[in-house]
């Protein structure tokens, strides 16, 4: 549907995009990952044909975009972010001029969008006087307009309330089930949730790109067991856990402070975190090894490495 | 399959006559013509729109821009320019359409002065020649400042700077021909040439020269290239 190839973009001597290549398939859902500048929104504008490229080529459906452009700009519905629209204008008459432009039916897409987007309260008031979630909905109903196969949103939560943010969520989703969505953001939780395929962006190169499910397993530790016990030393645990398949390191931590008040006949406890390689799930192992040695076990509890971890590493550590 | 030049120009138009600021230009725009001819009318008892006429190309180098400086200036600060520009649109599109709103928009300032006329007819006996000659040279007037206008107004994000920048080369080429007195001879001709003023007086005293003509239509074609080169190289870069 959408291939980028070799696309770098320079403003002077900037290079905000550099040499970034992906493609992505039709029915996807992509997140755009990266902190701020990093490169997304520049990304996006070339492929909405907004900002041409200073080298490389952009296609979609196989057609460079510079050659036809309306053609190209047809398939694509577009929502820059925070909704930048005609103020002066009235929502019904906002929708009715893009239903024009885009040359869309404007008896049946513009009540259809309004129910979508949930603007039938705001039909008569002035786009400038909504709210910013209001707006947003309007960028989205506007962006919608075309029935385009493609969907692009620059930061569409931006600036939303919770309510609001899982409204836009809820109907990006509902979208994305029959098109292919871009969107770009810096909340890692709202990729986790919607997009299926996620893109790290960093200084204007692509840092990673993979399926969302695998992002953990492949960039960082996917998992590490947090374990408190008490009847050993620290060396004796170590031991004990080193051994076990699928364990890739073992590191000590303080113990607790704020754990329940322990007999005083218990002798001091030593914790561990145990960082998992794969997929395994080795608690059981854990827990039987401690009991064979006679070791009183008080804590065990696995933690999923966030998505957070992941995305520092790649973005501020080296590029991949 | 609607016209994207169509709909651009249909919403800049009612934008136009939504926004208080068109109405106080336009009612400027009477203010000062009124002023210009009932002036002659009733002090030297005279029905003529010789000196209404002789002073429109300074009065729309001042107007003209009032009425373009908010068409592409507005759109790049607030951002709208780039979802304008992700519709399946060209530049030149855009570029047309909001031209064509600015120039019905000045066209409709002129509309009141048909009052004038009336007056001139029921009091006088005008020529014809340099009545419908006046009104012809304003058209051209009309068209080529908006397209000066639109590029003035593609060129920054400030709409004051938009209408000085507008207002300046619209001046100059109003007011070319006055200065003509202290130039040396050589500079004359040429500087004739590129005086709209010159090309509107004579237009104005009711002989079509197709070499006029061809002067409003070329400063407009020349300046509507210029807008669509200043938006395609800004998103350039």
């Amino acid at each position: 549907m959408i291939e980028v190839e070799h696309v770098s973009r320079s403003f002077g001597s900037f290079r905000a995009v550099d040499d970034v290549s992906f493609s992505i398939k039709t029915g996807e859902i992509v997140g755009l990952l990266g902190p701020n500048g990093a490169g997304k929104t520049t990304t996006m504008r070339m492929i909405t044909g907004f900002l041409p490229v200073s080298s490389g080529t952009i296609k979609i459906d196989g057609q460079n975009i510079t050659e036809d452009e309306k053609t190209a700009k047809r398939k694509i519905g577009y929502m820059p972010e925070s909704a930048p629209l005609y103020g002066d204008m009235i929502v019904e008459d906002y929708l009715r001029y893009v239903a024009a432009m885009q040359n869309a039916d404007e008896k049946e897409k513009v009540p259809q969008l309004c129910r979508i987007c949930g603007l039938t309260e705001v039909m008569h008031k002035n786009v400038s006087d909504l709210s910013r979630g209001y707006r947003q909905r309007v960028g989205l109903a506007h962006a919608l307009m075309n029935d385009p196969e493609i969907l692009i949103l620059d930061e569409p939560t931006s600036g939303l309330d919770p309510n609001q943010i899982g409204e836009v969520r809820d109907l990006i989703k509902e979208i994305g089930k029959t098109r292919t969505v871009i969107i770009s953001t810096h909340i890692l939780s709202e990729v986790e949730m919607l997009c299926g395929r996620v893109i790290i962006i960093s200084h204007g190169k692509i840092a990673a790109d993979s399926p969302t499910s695998d992002l953990r397993t492949r960039f960082g530790n996917s998992a590490s067991i947090h374990i408190q016990a008490a009847g050993c030393t620290q060396n004796q645990l170590e031991k004990m856990l080193s051994s076990l398949d699928g364990v890739s390191s073992v590191r000590f931590i303080e113990e607790d402070s704020d754990a329940l008040t322990i007999p005083s006949s218990v002798k001091k406890r030593c914790g561990a975190v145990v960082s998992v390689s794969g997929d395994n799930e080795i608690r059981p192992l854990i827990v039987s090894g401690i009991a064979e040695k006679g070791w009183t076990l008080y804590d065990i509890a696995l933690q999923r490495n966030s998505l957070e971890d992941v995305f520092r590493t790649l973005t501020t550590g080296g590029v991949q | 399959m609607k016209n994207p030049k169509a709909v651009i120009l249909k919403r800049e138009l009612s934008a136009y006559f939504t926004s208080p600021v068109a109405y106080i230009v336009s009612g400027l725009f009477i203010v000062f013509s009124s002023f210009l001819f009932f002036a002659i009318f009733f002090l030297q008892n005279r029905a003529e729109l010789r000196q209404f006429f002789s002073n429109l190309p300074m009065l729309f180098a001042f107007f003209i821009p009032a009425i373009t400086m908010r068409l592409f200036s507005e759109e790049r600060r607030n951002g709208s320019l780039e979802t304008l520009l992700t519709l399946p649109v060209t530049s030149f599109d855009v570029v047309i359409g909001k031209y064509l709103a600015a120039f019905c928009f000045s066209l409709c300032m002129l509309v009141p002065t048909i009052a004038y006329v009336i007056t001139v007819f029921i009091f006088g006996k005008p020529d014809l020649g340099p009545l419908i000659g006046g009104y012809l040279g304003a058209v051209f007037l009309a068209a080529s400042f908006s397209s000066i206008g639109l590029f003035a107004s593609a060129v920054t994000k400030n709409q004051i700077l938009s209408f000085f920048i507008a207002f300046a080369l619209c001046i100059v080429l109003a007011l070319a021909d006055s200065f003509l007195v202290f130039l040396p001879s050589p500079v004359v001709g040429l500087l004739q040439y590129f005086s709209a003023g010159s090309h509107f007086t004579s237009i104005s005293r009711g002989i079509i020269d197709t070499r006029d003509i061809v002067y409003f239509v070329s400063i407009t074609a020349v300046f509507l290239t210029l807008t669509v080169k200043v938006l395609d190289t800004r998103r350039a870069g």
